[in-house]
């Protein structure tokens, strides 16, 4: 990926030069230069000066993230320039201001850089007219299957058919029937015949996933986006390809058919999957995941996100999901169970509690348990989780806020390498209470037989597991999709997200029931909301210092790590 | 892949690698030299070329599937070639194209070139060939045919053995 997509995009601090030009009579000022979708400065076009005007130029073949092509040809306009005389100097009016030279021809604006004094005119009739003329061989072969489309309501072409398109057809003739539900890869499923040929899918996997795997093959009205015969659109980020089609041709084979896209109650959440932490939004209708779609964030995911993380959400509707509060076995309310491992931990001695938390929970709730920790006198450590990287979004490690625990002290910069100790504590004696959150820590080094020596096994966890199991409590926790919170990225990006679904049963979010824990063993309170728990840790925390729960935004915040 | 290039071909596509300012430039040429030498041009052909250029496979297979005289299957012997551009249609090229079609058995209602099973005639409408004048006018192979009178039809199928 371009250095753009994952790192700030604000423009380096040289200045750049400003220019003047009129859009639709109001003049702005817009830099000579803009950085491009690989983050190199070039010329500033007209489409990005409309847009720094707020004024909106339809579009399908131009992406701000894809080098520009210009075949929609959607984005035409009109323009003039500042008139020179024979003796190349400006004419000027009567009034002393220079007398503007209409051109011609349209232009692209997508691809036509502006320069000083030009005028962009969007709302000629001339304009309209070449709007509704594109529009209307852009529907010549398309098959107009909105009711049964996946796009619907999400559609570029029935947005902008409501702005220019006509209610009749005048197309008399057979419309070429392409290929329906064409297999391209093994999440990617095309129909052929609503494509409108705007590349956008080929320029993304060649030059932002850097996989030249998707051409145009045949001539004229046949022509079809398409692989290679036995070489399927198999990398890991071919759903975005999805998300850019401006029609329904791309779809999302485990998106396809399944939900109005209308119905979809949208949250804003980042990703878990990794510790690079892509901005999504949660598509959720009534408790129920539905899907992940990237959310623009230029300094961590751009508008991309990968495949693998975008269809892991499967997993929070489990149906063997914990959903019950159990001591010993017995189902029981939070209210009893807490005041229970209350009294035992205020009266346990200090050096006997071992905490193992993991570095999936929020700061927020890792901060929480580090008071525990710092009155216990208690031992703690995390799990690390490695896999493979690429170059572009993914992080090899597969925790979300390693970060987050290490600044909260929850565990060393190399993370479990307390672990050794704590199966030691617990084979000598010495540790009798352990608190896992989240982790199955008979993976780790901590097997059945040491478990079963402990007095007390607490354990919170959101999926049954071989130490869920053996625990002698059992709290049940939420997904991130199901609680407030925020992540400390590979970077030091702190993001936050929103409750997109209810938790299942009696689970509840960590935070919520640490925040009783803490004070009954601790005594601290003063945060039952979120944004007061977040704002005690960031004053707390040195590296968090200043930062509050509003100025994270939605975008997050950068901290020293 | 089991496209084997022989080693003149394979000498052939690097001499005509080196007209171009970048490799990417020949694939044209290079997909006739190959379809030159086999008569048509497989998709492992097609990896061939890729490879050769420096290419993924859907790059050359986008030009192979623009041009209909770049074939993707084998073809027959002889390919009859008709004309149907305006003076050739008028002239009835249709109706050369449909008694080709029935004296080999072939469906005169499909499209695209067709082949007799037994792989001696390819029939197929080609656009202007460039003899309006003595419509209606066809290509066996390479070979150029004027004022294609059903009996001269005939008399040409005759000569192809």
């Amino acid at each position: 990926m371009s250095t753009a997509a994952t790192t700030e995009t604000k423009p380096a601090p040289t200045a750049i030069e400003k220019i003047k030009v009129k859009v639709d009579g109001r003049e702005i000022e817009v830099p000579r230069l803009i950085a491009d979708w690989s983050g190199k400065l070039t010329p500033t076009t007209m489409i990005q000066a409309c847009e720094l005007a707020k004024t909106e130029v339809p579009h399908y073949c131009y992406h701000p993230k894809l080098p520009v092509v210009g075949n929609c040809r959607m984005c035409l306009v009109e323009y003039g320039m500042p008139a020179l005389g024979p003796d190349r100097k400006p004419v000027l009016n009567s009034d002393g201001t220079p007398k503007i030279a209409k051109m011609p021809r349209p232009a692209i604006s997508c691809a036509t850089p502006i320069s000083p004094g030009m005028e962009i005119y969007t709302t000629t009739p001339a304009v309209k007219q070449m709007r509704e003329g594109v529009l209307e061989s852009l529907l010549i072969n398309h098959p107009l299957d909105c009711p049964i489309c996946d796009q619907a309501g999400e559609c570029k072409l029935q947005e902008y058919s409501v702005d220019y398109g006509q209610s009749a057809s005048r197309f008399v003739e057979t419309k070429v029937h392409k290929p329906k539900a064409v297999d391209l890869g093994p999440r990617i499923m095309l129909d052929a015949e609503r494509c409108i040929l705007c590349t956008r899918c080929i320029r993304f996997t060649k030059d932002i996933a850097g996989d030249d795997a998707l051409g145009i093959i045949n001539r004229g009205s046949y022509n079809t986006i398409a692989t290679f015969p036995g070489m399927p659109f198999d990398n890991n980020y071919t759903l975005n390809t999805v998300d850019i089609c401006p029609v329904g041709a791309l779809t999302s084979k485990d998106f396809r058919f399944k939900m109005r896209v209308w119905f979809l109650k949208e949250t804003k959440s980042v990703c878990t999957s990794c510790a690079t932490g892509c901005n999504v939004l949660i598509g959720s209708r009534e408790d129920k995941i539905q899907r992940y779609t990237p959310r623009e964030n230029d300094a961590v995911n751009g508008p991309w996100m990968c495949d693998a993380g975008r269809l892991n959400y499967k997993w929070i509707g489990r149906d063997d999901r914990l959903k019950d509060v159990l001591v010993r076995g017995q189902k029981t309310t939070w209210t009893a169970a807490l005041n229970e491992i209350s009294d035992k931990l205020k009266k346990s001695q200090a050096g006997s509690v071992a905490i193992v938390a993991s570095a999936r929970q929020t700061n927020e709730e890792l901060w929480l348990i580090s008071k525990l920790k710092s009155k216990l006198g208690a031992i703690s450590d995390s799990v690390a989780r490695v896999g493979e990287s690429d170059k572009l979004l993914v992080s090899a490690d597969k925790n979300p806020n390693t970060n987050g625990a290490r600044l909260t002290g929850i565990c060393f910069s190399e993370i479990g390498t307390s672990l050794p100790q704590i199966a030691n504590g617990i084979a000598s004696g010495k540790i009798k209470t352990l608190i896992v959150f989240g982790e199955d820590v008979t993976k780790h080094g901590i097997g059945a037989d040491l478990l079963g020596k402990l007095d007390n096994l607490i354990v919170s966890d959101i999926l049954p597991n071989a130490t869920t199991k053996l625990a002698h409590y059992i709290l049940p926790g939420c997904a991130h999709a199901e609680k407030r919170g925020s992540f400390t990225n590979t970077k030091g990006r702190v993001q936050k997200f929103m409750k997109a679904v209810e938790a299942p049963g009696d689970a509840r979010a960590e935070w919520e029931f640490l925040h009783d824990l803490v004070f009954n063993v601790t005594g601290q309170d003063g945060f039952v909301t979120i944004e007061g728990l977040f704002n005690a840790m960031a004053a707390d925390v040195s590296a968090f210092n200043g930062l509050t729960w509003a100025t994270l935004g939605d975008t997050g915040v950068t901290v020293k790590i | 892949m089991n496209f084997a290039a022989t080693k003149e071909l394979e000498a052939e596509v690097d001499e005509l690698i080196t007209h171009y300012p970048v490799k990417r430039a020949a694939s044209l040429m290079v997909l006739h030299a190959i379809q030159e030498q086999f008569g048509w041009i497989s998709q492992e052909a097609v990896q061939w070329t890729a490879k050769k250029l420096e290419l993924q496979p859907i790059n050359v297979f986008e030009i192979l599937t623009f041009y209909p005289m770049l074939r993707q299957e084998p073809m027959g012997k002889y390919q009859i070639k008709v004309c149907r551009t305006l003076s050739c249609a008028l002239g009835g090229a249709y109706e050369l194209r449909e008694h080709f079609c029935k004296k080999f058995g072939l469906d005169a209602h499909k499209h695209g070139a067709q082949t007799t099973p037994d792989g001696k005639f390819t029939v197929e409408f080609v656009e202007c060939l460039a003899s309006c004048g003595t419509a209606p006018v066809m290509m066996v192979n390479d070979d150029f045919y004027e004022g294609v009178s059903h009996a001269k039809a005939d008399e040409i199928v005759g000569e192809c053995q």
